[in-house]
C-alpha cells in the first residue's frame, strides 16, 4: 500500500458516499417542492401530507449529504494539497461560490422550511422550498464546474507550474460542463422520482393495513412519480447520448475503453453488448455484437471508424512523453469497469423508461390494473435501488476514465498526492470512514423504513397515533 | 504584497470570525443539552434553539475553506494537510454532531439519549481541536521549503496548544449559554445564566494563563506589539462586560459581548501572523508568506466581484430567518420541529 492508492481508495470511497445522497437530496427536493406546488395550487390537503411524508424523507438524505460534503471540502487540502498548490487559482473560486451561492440558501432556506409550516403564509412557505430546489441546482453547477475543468481544461495558463486562470467565462461556457450538468441534473431528478415510486410501492405492498384514503395517497405519488420517471428517463438517455458524441472527440481513451475497442475499426464499427475484456492480451472474450451498431451510436450515421485504445495510447505517449515528473506512465484506463459500469448505467436507464411506460399504462384512470399484482409492485418497488447503481456508474466512468491524470493532460493523480501525510495517517482515515459511512448507512436505511412503517397519517387514522412517534406532532422536534 | 492580497487576508479572517460568531454558539448549545437540560424536554427545548439555524451557522466554516483554497491555495495545503489527524477529529466531530439534529427527531424515544450524547460529544470535539490547530499554529510548526509540515506529537499538543483548546471551548460553551438565555423561557433560561455567572471566573483564570504562554510562545509581541495587547485586552474586557450583562440580567448584551470575545480572538491570531499565513519553527525562511500563498490577481479579482454582491445578501437572508424565530422557545417546547 503506498500513499497515492489509499488517497485515492479514501476518495473513492467518499465521493461516491457523498453522492449517494446528492442526487437523493437533489432529485427529491425537486419532487416535494413540485407536491407543496400541487397543494397551494389546489388548496387539497392530501397533497400537502404528501409534500410532509416526502419532505421528512428528504431531510434524512438531506442531513448525511451535508456531513459527507464536509469531508469532500475538507479532503482537497488534506489528501491532495499538491494538487491544491497547482489547481487552488483555478479550483477554489467555483468551491467558494458554491458555498457562498448555495450552501448558505440550501441551509437557511431548509431551516426556514421545516419550522414554519404553521407560522408563515402558504405562499411564502412555498418560496421557501423552491429557495431550496434552487440551492441545490446552482451547487451542483459550481461544483461540476470545477470537475469540468479537471475532464477539459480551459481559460487557463500554466505560470511558475501552477494553473493560473485567465478567462472565468471559458469555465463556465466549458461544453463539458453544460452536458455534465445537464445529464447529472436530470438524472439526479429521475433519481428522486424514482426513489418516491419506489417506495410508494412498498408501502403498498403492506396493503392489508392501509386505509383507503392513504392507499389513494399513495396511487397518486406512484402517478406522479411514473409520470417524471417517463420523462427524466427519456431526458437521462438523450443527454447521455449527447454526451457520447463529445467524448468521442475529447477524450478518445475514455470513450474507447467504455467500448472495449483495443485496435481501431474498420469504417464500419460493430457493437460489443457485452463481452470480458483482457488488460494483457488485449482480447475480448464472449463477445456478443451487433453489426454496425457502433457507428450509428458514436456518430448517429451507418459508417465512422472508432479510434481504439492502443493507437489512442500511442497518440498520447507520442504528445505526452512516456514519463511525467519522475513517473512512468500508461495510459491506458480501466476497461472492463468503464465497460461494464457504462452498460449497467444505460441499462438501467432504459428499464427505468421501460417501466415508466408500463407503469403509467398499467395506472391509467378507471383501469388501474398494476395495483392488483403484488409483482408488478414488487417491480415497481424494486426500481428504488436502479438510479443509485446508475448514477455510481456514471462516475466511474467520468472519473477513472481520466486516468491517469487529474487535470486531463496537466497534471497526473501520482503528482497531485499530499507527500507528508503518511500511510499510517491514511490507513486511520480510510477505517475511520469506513467505520462511519457503514454506521451511517445502516442507521439512515433503519430510519427511513421506521419512517414508513409508522406513516404517522396511517397510526392516526387507526388511532394509534401519540405523540412520541408521530414526527408531525408538536414539539417532537 | 498587493491590496487585494491583503484584503483576501483580512476577508478570510472576516469569515473565520463569522463561523466563529455563529457557529460559536450551535457548540456552546450543543454541549449544554447533556450538562444543562435534566430531562428529555429539556433537551429537546435547547436543541430546538438552534434546530433552524445550526446548518446555515456551519456554512461559514465551508465558505471559510473554499475561500482559503481560493484566495491562499499555499496556505490551505500546508494547513490542511499538516493537521491531517487533527482534521480528521474534527471532521469525525462535526459529522456525528450534523446527523444528530435529524436522527434524533425520527428515533424512538428511547434511542433519543444516543443523539443527545453524539450531539454533545461532537460539539465539545470540534472547537477544542480547532482550538490546537490554530493555537499551535501561531506558535510555529516544522514547515520544510515546500511548505510541507512534518510535525510530532508534541508539535500539535502542548502545553499553549491545549490551554488554547480549553479556552476556546470553553469560550463557546459560555457563548452558548447565553444564547440559550436570550432564546428561551422559563427553568432552563435562569439555569444556563447561573451556570455562566460561575464560569466566568474559570475563563478568567484560563484566559491569562493564556495570554502568558502566548507572550512567553510566540513572537506576537515583538512583531506587533501594540496589536497584539489591543486584542488581549479587548477579550479579557469583553469576557468582564460579557459577565457584568449576566449578573445585571442583560441577556442580549451578554450574548453579544461573547460573540465579541470570540470574534477578538479570531483578530488576534491573524494580526498575529500578518504578513505571514503560516510560520515555520524550522527557519523564518520558510514561513508561509501571504505574498506567497496567494492565487493570482485575476483569481482574486473574481472572487472579490462575487464576495462584495453575495455577502450582504447573506446577511440579509440570514439577519431574516433569525428575525422569523425570535420568539423565545418555551416548556414544554411547542412549535414545529423536522
Ligand atoms: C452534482 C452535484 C454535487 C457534486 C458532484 C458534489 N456535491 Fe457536494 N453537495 C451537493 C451537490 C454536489 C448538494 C446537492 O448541494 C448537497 C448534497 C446534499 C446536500 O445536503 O447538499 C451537497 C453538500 C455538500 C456540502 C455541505 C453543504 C452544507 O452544509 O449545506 C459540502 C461542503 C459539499 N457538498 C462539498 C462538495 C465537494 C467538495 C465535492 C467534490 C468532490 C462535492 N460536494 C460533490
Ligand atoms: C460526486 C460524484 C463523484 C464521484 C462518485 C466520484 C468518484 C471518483 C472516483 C471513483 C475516483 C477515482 C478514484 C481512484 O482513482 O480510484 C475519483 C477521482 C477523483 N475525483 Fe471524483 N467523483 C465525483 C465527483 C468529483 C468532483 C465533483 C470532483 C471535483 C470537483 C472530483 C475530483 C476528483 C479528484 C481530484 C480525483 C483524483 C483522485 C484520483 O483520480 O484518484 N470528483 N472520483
Ligand atoms: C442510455 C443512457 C445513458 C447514456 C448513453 C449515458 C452516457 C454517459 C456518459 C458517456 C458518461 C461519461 C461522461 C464523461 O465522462 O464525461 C456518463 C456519466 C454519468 N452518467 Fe450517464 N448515461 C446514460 C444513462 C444514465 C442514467 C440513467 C443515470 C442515472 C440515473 C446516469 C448518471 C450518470 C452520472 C451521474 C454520470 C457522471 C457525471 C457525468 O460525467 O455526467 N446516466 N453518462
Amino acid at each position: 500500500m503506498n500513499i497515492v492508492s489509499l488517497a485515492r481508495f479514501q476518495f473513492a470511497m467518499t465521493t461516491i458516499f457523498h453522492f449517494f445522497f446528492v442526487p437523493f437530496s437533489i432529485g427529491m427536493v425537486f419532487v416535494v417542492a413540485i407536491m407543496e406546488s400541487m397543494y397551494v395550487h389546489t388548496g387539497k390537503p392530501e397533497y400537502k401530507k404528501m409534500t410532509k411524508f416526502w419532505g421528512n424523507i428528504f431531510l434524512l438524505s438531506f442531513a448525511v449529504g451535508v456531513v459527507t460534503g464536509l469531508i469532500q471540502e475538507f479532503q482537497f487540502g488534506m489528501n491532495w494539497s499538491d494538487y491544491s498548490r497547482f489547481m487552488g487559482d483555478i479550483f477554489g473560486a467555483p468551491l467558494a461560490f458554491e458555498a457562498l451561492l448555495s450552501f448558505f440558501i440550501e441551509s437557511t432556506f431548509i431551516g426556514l422550511w421545516v419550522f414554519t409550516w404553521n407560522k408563515v403564509g402558504k405562499k411564502l412557505h412555498l418560496f421557501f422550498i423552491w429557495m431550496v430546489v434552487f440551492g441545490t441546482i446552482t451547487s451542483a453547477v459550481w461544483i461540476l464546474t470545477a470537475n469540468s475543468f479537471m475532464q477539459h481544461p480551459v481559460g487557463y495558463a500554466v505560470k511558475n507550474g501552477r494553473a493560473v486562470m485567465v478567462n472565468f467565462g471559458a469555465l463556465l461556457a466549458n461544453k463539458q460542463l453544460m452536458f455534465e450538468f445537464g445529464h447529472v441534473i436530470v438524472a439526479a431528478v429521475l433519481t428522486g422520482s424514482t426513489i418516491i415510486t419506489g417506495l410508494a410501492a412498498f408501502q403498498l405492498l403492506k396493503k392489508h393495513t392501509l386505509s383507503d384514503i392513504n392507499k389513494k395517497n399513495y396511487h397518486k405519488t406512484i402517478r406522479l412519480g411514473l409520470t417524471l420517471m417517463l420523462i427524466l428517463s427519456l431526458g437521462t438517455i438523450a443527454m447521455g447520448d449527447v454526451q457520447m458524441q463529445y467524448l468521442v472527440h475529447e477524450q478518445p481513451m475514455k470513450f474507447a475503453a467504455t467500448e472495449a475497442v483495443y485496435k481501431t475499426t474498420g469504417e464500419r464499427a460493430p457493437w460489443t453488448v457485452i463481452g470480458f475484456a483482457n488488460p494483457k492480451t488485449h482480447e475480448v472474450k464472449g463477445k456478443i455484437e451487433i453489426p454496425d451498431m457502433l457507428s450509428i451510436l458514436s456518430y448517429h450515421k451507418p459508417t465512422g471508424a472508432v479510434k481504439g485504445m492502443e493507437e489512442v495510447n500511442a497518440e498520447m505517449e507520442k504528445k505526452y512523453g512516456t514519463h511525467i515528473a519522475g513517473h512512468k506512465m500508461d495510459y491506458y484506463v480501466p476497461v472492463n469497469t468503464l465497460f461494464w459500469s457504462f452498460r449497467f448505467m444505460a441499462g438501467f436507464g432504459a428499464l427505468m423508461a421501460l417501466v415508466s411506460i408500463v407503469g403509467l399504462i398499467m395506472t391509467r384512470k378507471n383501469k388501474e390494473s398494476l395495483y392488483k399484482h403484488r409483482w408488478c409492485l414488487w417491480v415497481l418497488a424494486l426500481m428504488t435501488f436502479t438510479p443509485f447503481i446508475a448514477n455510481t456508474s456514471g462516475w466511474l466512468i467520468t472519473e477513472l476514465g481520466r486516468a491517469p491524470w487529474t487535470v486531463y493532460g496537466l497534471f497526473t493523480i501520482a503528482q497531485s498526492v499530499s507527500p507528508n501525510v503518511s500511510v499510517a495517517s491514511l490507513l486511520t482515515s480510510n477505517i475511520v470512514y469506513f467505520c462511519l459511512f457503514t454506521g451511517l448507512a445502516i442507521i439512515l436505511i433503519s430510519l427511513i423504513v421506521r419512517f414508513l412503517h409508522n406513516d404517522p397519517e396511517e397510526l392516526a387514522m387507526q388511532g394509534q397515533g401519540n405523540k412520541e412517534t408521530d414526527p408531525f406532532a408538536k414539539g417532537a422536534f | 504584497m498587493s491590496f487585494l492580497q491583503i484584503l483576501w487576508f483580512i476577508l478570510i479572517g472576516v469569515l473565520f470570525s463569522g463561523f466563529f460568531f455563529l457557529d460559536g454558539f450551535d457548540y456552546g448549545v450543543g454541549m449544554a443539552v447533556k450538562t444543562l437540560g435534566h430531562n428529555e424536554k429539556e433537551r429537546s427545548q435547547i436543541i430546538q434553539t438552534i434546530g433552524p439555524v445550526w446548518d446555515g451557522n456551519e456554512v461559514w466554516l465551508i465558505t471559510a475553506g473554499g475561500a482559503m483554497f481560493a484566495s491562499f491555495p499555499f496556505w490551505y495545503a500546508s494547513l490542511f494537510s499538516g493537521y491531517y489527524l487533527i482534521l480528521l477529529i474534527v471532521l469525525v466531530g462535526l459529522i456525528i454532531r450534523g446527523v444528530s439534529f435529524e436522527f434524533r427527531a425520527k428515533s424512538p424515544a428511547p434511542r433519543k439519549p444516543i443523539w443527545d450524547n453524539t450531539l454533545a460529544l461532537g460539539s465539545l470535539i470540534a472547537p477544542f481541536f480547532l482550538g490546537v490547530m490554530f493555537i499551535s499554529m501561531i506558535k510555529g510548526m516544522p514547515l520544510d521549503a515546500q511548505g510541507n509540515m512534518h510535525a510530532t506529537f508534541f508539535d500539535y499538543f502542548n502545553w499553549f496548544s491545549i490551554v488554547g483548546g480549553i479556552a476556546l471551548t470553553l469560550l463557546t460553551y459560555l457563548y452558548g449559554l447565553n444564547y440559550i438565555a436570550v432564546r428561551t423561557k422559563g427553568v432552563i433560561c435562569d439555569r444556563a445564566q447561573n451556570y455562566a455567572k460561575a464560569l466566568y471566573w474559570v475563563l478568567y483564570v484560563g484566559e491569562v494563563i493564556f495570554a502568558l504562554l502566548l507572550l512567553f510562545q510566540t513572537d506576537f509581541i515583538k512583531v506587533h506589539p501594540i496589536l497584539t495587547l489591543i486584542c488581549l485586552v479587548l477579550i479579557v474586557a469583553f469576557s468582564v462586560a460579557g459577565h457584568v450583562s449576566v449578573f445585571n440580567n442583560c441577556q442580549g448584551w451578554a450574548f453579544t459581548f461573547s460573540g465579541l470575545t470570540l470574534v477578538s480572538l479570531v483578530t488576534l491570531i491573524f494580526c498575529g501572523l500578518f504578513p505571514r499565513v503560516m510560520i515555520s519553527s524550522i527557519s523564518g525562511k520558510y514561513d508561509l508568506l501571504i505574498q506567497s500563498a496567494s492565487s493570482s490577481n485575476y483569481t482574486l479579482v473574481v472572487m472579490t466581484i462575487a464576495t462584495v454582491i453575495l455577502i450582504p445578501c447573506i446577511l440579509a437572508y440570514t439577519i431574516w430567518s433569525y428575525w422569523i424565530f425570535r420568539k423565545r422557545i418555551e416548556m414544554p417546547a411547542i412549535g414545529e420541529g423536522y
